[in-house]
């Protein structure tokens, strides 16, 4: 599964604010640390500031806080601001949906969708820090493949 | 058997081996919780996982200052499907106006103590996917989905 860059971008913000409670951090120091594109972070955090997930704080030392408590903060509600998530009611104007293989395979997907629902809505931005600071993906090797791929480029 | 731990401070949560004289406030709370009296179910289980018996079952309570705050039900339990014995938690709850104060966390250690000196590895659960609330304690215990995929059918 693959969120889109506007979510990832914004899941990176608030987990790094969640991190540092007691600081202020800019958009570009967040873009910096994670090698993304400070423009379009600012977008992310200008959209997660409407939807009071994030506090900008202005003047000298300024920048962005979290404003929610991170143990009541879900993926969920940090993605689906981004992102439909979640079981799409079918649409009948596509013909193959109203066959019966239409309607079957709309079942198996909408099954495999609120799996995905269930999960994001059941992690807190708190327990995302305690997973990163576990790092149980040390161990194993599925994320060892990963890492051997980015680091040869394939 | 297991004995009763507490963090030692004045007005602390104490976690112990459910008993006899629990139950009534046990389906007390469960109601308060839940909204349904299942009195039957509840001296069932009892029967079957409470007291101070050495098979690796376990009903454990959390009580403070005589109340009980919060309880959680687990057991051992061995090949299923062919999987070597794991332990199992299939009931945890907490009075709503003491939760976010780590009883149910406390709960969850002591049951994962027991389960550690009855020699398993491994902890596991199922419960419904609307129940985000049960679901976020468990994930915040550090539990993730495992290898198992649950079905089921309507029976015509």
């Amino acid at each position: 599964m693959k969120l889109q860059k506007a979510s990832s971008f914004a899941l990176c913000a608030v987990l790094e604010l969640a991190g540092s409670p007691t600081s202020q951090l800019s958009g570009t120091e967040i873009a910096h640390k994670y090698g993304i594109s400070a423009h379009h972070l600012a977008k992310v955090l200008r959209d997660l500031g409407r939807a009071g997930i994030v506090d900008a704080v202005r003047g000298v030392g300024g920048g962005y806080r979290l404003a929610v408590n991170p143990k009541r903060l879900t993926l969920f509600d940090v993605i689906q601001i981004f992102e439909p998530v979640g079981p799409q009611s079918a649409s009948m104007d596509d013909p193959e949906l109203a066959t019966d293989a239409g309607c079957a395979l709309r079942m198996v997907l909408d099954e495999i969708e609120d799996h995905a629902l269930a999960t994001f809505r059941s992690i807190t931005v708190s327990t995302m820090l305690k997973l990163m600071a576990r790092r149980p993906w040390a161990d194993s090797q599925r994320f060892a493949k990963t890492s051997r791929k980015v680091a040869s480029g394939r | 058997m297991m004995a009763a731990i507490t963090s030692g401070k004045a007005g602390a949560i104490r976690i112990r081996p459910a008993v006899n004289s629990d139950l009534l406030a046990l389906i007390a709370l469960d109601e308060e919780v839940t909204g349904l009296a299942k009195r039957k179910y509840w001296k069932e289980t009892f029967a079957r996982y409470g007291g101070r018996r050495r098979l690796p079952r376990f009903f454990l309570v959390a009580e403070q200052q005589g109340r009980i705050e919060g309880f959680i039900i687990g057991e051992v339990r061995a090949w299923e499907f062919g999987e070597p014995p794991c332990g199992w938690m299939f009931a945890v709850q907490v009075r709503p106006k003491s939760r976010l104060k780590g009883v149910g966390t406390q709960l969850f250690e002591v049951l994962c103590d027991a389960f550690r000196r009855a020699g398993v590895e491994k902890v596991r659960t199922m419960l419904a996917r609307d129940n985000h609330l049960v679901l976020s304690f468990f994930r915040s215990q550090g539990m993730m989905a495992g290898p198992f995929i649950e079905l089921e059918t309507t029976l015509g």
